[in-house]
């Protein structure tokens, strides 16, 4: 992975959209928990410099206040370079993110970035990408799609989610990827089963793919597993969530066991959160 | 302009603001957000003889005003660390404490004997949380006897100050702070992380593979500012406090209750200019209440404050 060394920029950002909390969560209610919310902001020196797969990381406290103390690192999931803005995507599942959603457009945050390694876009001549998305994993892939159709690269996507509710971001993904093949657990949209299955389907039609994927880590655990199948290696990544305190590579805090032989760690601030699919061992 | 400097054991110090270890890494990272040389000193995440992976993930995790950590020692090893990151802290422009760990009594000494001739480190702080393997894990730094072997093993094999950390997970931390002076401790600094658990209802198990963590930030606040007001009433020497420093007005709690100099950490987590912010801020408050040296207000909230006071850099 290559290292960025320019300073993450620290600024004091406002909300221009947002949070447009709708879609509940599969097993959540009340209190707006499992909520999913989009947050446009107004940050051009963060969107200037932004990558796709590389995040934010959002105070969630009032300036002055410590509880909830840490930050949360949140992708990248639109750069708009244009307009100066970046998105956000994110589901309340306690009080920082609730924090977010109790946001309105006007308010401050307070935000570092953009952090961490983004994907790698230089698609060879023939390689297609593909994008797999699962559930609220579909944040930076859109930003990715976006970039990659930007630069008319060959792209399919796909996303999954547990119901037809549950899948985000669908028609930003579809604007730029053109058609996006869905799955869910129960069936209600596209594919009845999980989205690798649809990656399966894919990976046999497309000649060249080069996967990019978003999700919960059993998802890209067997993704993975897909990429590493004897005899037809393919290039892939993905894009990993941990706990995470400093998000700078400062507290060790973010740690993902390297695959290579020996017993030493990532950091998934530092050195992700997007690394080769062989690279990690998801789980460890 | 009210004036900031101390002496800090025989260290010439611009402001009492040090990095707490572990939370700074060796300076690189927050050496973006901010110049070191702003600092009072900078005290570097805990060195072991060989490089250490740490524990497996998730090593953090969220508490009310505060977090817990289990990162398990992940460091580079002594020799690693004074080839590729000692040459960029000589650089920074304030001075180097290098905190100094170890699972026996002969690595701490064998770490400090290294750290001793390899130029550029103004002072070492060492760590006698850590687990002891010679004694079942239990950590060097709730006993007395050990705490003065492994200080007293350091104080052999060096010449530069010694700043002994303490653990707050004892029953009086007089005792251990004691057996560090007589072994040979030209200041301590106090307190360590407090020893805690989460645990999540849903998977009926702690958070934490190791179970337990360290606990930090301004949660373990007035903890730490009680236990510097202890120990500074019963040695002595010099004491660097911290736990919860966020603010100035933190930092000047654990001055008056006997700190000649303080540490921010989990801070930095939340705002990487935390440090920058309290040194600002001890000045600013300082002019507002006519001090004109903040050496003055050591001990100053604690009438059984032994000394000595910082010396006026």
């Amino acid at each position: 992975m290559p290292s960025v060394v320019r300073a993450p920029i620290r600024e004091s950002v406002r909300v221009v959209g947002g949070p447009d909390g709708r879609i509940a969560g599969p097993g959540m209610a009340g209190d707006g928990l499992g909520l999913f919310h989009r947050l446009r902001l107004q940050a051009p020196a963060v969107a200037d410099a932004a990558r796709p797969g590389q995040f934010v990381h959002v105070r969630c406290a009032p300036p002055g206040q410590w509880d909830p103390l840490l930050r949360r690192p949140l992708s990248l999931h639109r750069i708009d370079r244009s307009r100066g803005e970046i998105e956000v995507l994110f589901r309340v599942v306690g009080r920082g993110t609730g924090f977010l959603a109790g946001l309105a457009a006007g308010d401050e945050v307070d935000l570092i970035g953009p952090l961490g390694q983004g994907f790698p876009t230089d698609l060879a001549p023939g390689e297609t990408a593909v994008l797999v998305a699962g559930g609220i994993g579909v944040a930076p892939l859109v930003a990715l799609a976006e970039e990659l159709a930007a630069k008319g690269a060959p792209l399919v996507a796909a996303a999954g989610a547990q119901t037809a509710e549950g899948l985000l971001a669908v028609e930003s993904l579809g604007k730029a990827a053109g058609e996006v093949l869905t799955a869910t657990d129960d069936g209600s949209a596209g594919h009845r089963g999980f989205v690798t299955e649809v990656l399966a389907g894919l990976l046999d039609h497309v000649a060249r793919p080069v996967v990019y994927a978003c999700g919960p880590e059993p998802m890209l655990r067997r993704v993975q597993a897909m990429l590493a199948e004897e005899g037809r290696r393919r290039r892939g990544y993905l894009s990993l969530e941990t706990r995470m305190a400093c998000g700078v590579g400062a507290c060790l805090g973010c740690a993902i066991r390297q695959a290579k032989p020996g017993t030493a760690y990532y950091h998934v601030c530092h050195d992700g959160p997007v690394f080769a699919a062989e690279e990690v061992v998801l789980g460890g | 302009m009210a004036d900031l400097g101390v002496v800090f054991a025989g260290l010439k110090l611009k402001n009492p603001v040090m990095t707490a270890s572990g939370t700074f890494g060796y300076g690189r990272e927050y050496g973006r957000f901010f110049a070191l040389g702003g600092l009072g000193a900078v005290v570097t995440k805990g060195i072991t003889l060989e490089a250490r992976a740490g524990n497996p993930g998730p090593r953090v995790v969220e508490t009310p005003a505060g977090m817990l950590n289990s990162i398990g020692l992940e460091n580079p090893g002594v020799e690693r660390f004074i080839d590729e990151e000692l040459p960029s802290l000589r650089q920074a422009g304030a001075p180097v404490i290098v905190n100094v760990s170890g699972h026996t009594v002969d690595e701490y000494g064998e770490v400090a004997a290294r750290l001793d001739t390899a130029g550029g480190v103004a002072a070492l702080e060492i760590n006698v949380s850590c687990p002891n393997v010679d004694q079942g894990g239990m950590a060097f730094g709730v006993d007395p006897a050990t705490v003065a072997t492994v200080v007293g093993g350091c104080r052999r094999r060096t010449r530069l100050p010694l700043i002994t950390k303490l653990t707050p997970n004892v029953t009086d931390l007089t005792v251990i702070a004691r057996a560090a002076v007589d072994a040979g401790s030209d200041a301590l600094s106090l307190i360590n992380t407090l020893v805690g658990m989460v645990i999540d209802p849903v998977a009926r198990k702690p958070v934490l593979p190791r179970t337990v963590g360290g606990l930090s930030g301004p949660a373990v606040r007035p903890v730490a500012v009680r236990a510097v007001y202890e120990v500074a009433a019963a040695v002595d020497r010099p004491i660097i406090g911290l736990g919860g420093v966020a603010t100035a007005e933190d930092a000047l709690q654990f001055i008056m209750a006997g700190a000649s100099a303080v540490a921010v950490g989990t801070a930095f987590f939340v705002d990487p200019l935390a440090a920058v912010k309290v040194v600002d801020g001890l000045a600013a408050w300082c002019e507002r209440h006519g001090v004109d040296w903040i050496g003055e207000l050591v001990g100053a909230a604690n009438p059984a404050f032994k000394g000595p006071r910082p010396g006026r850099a």
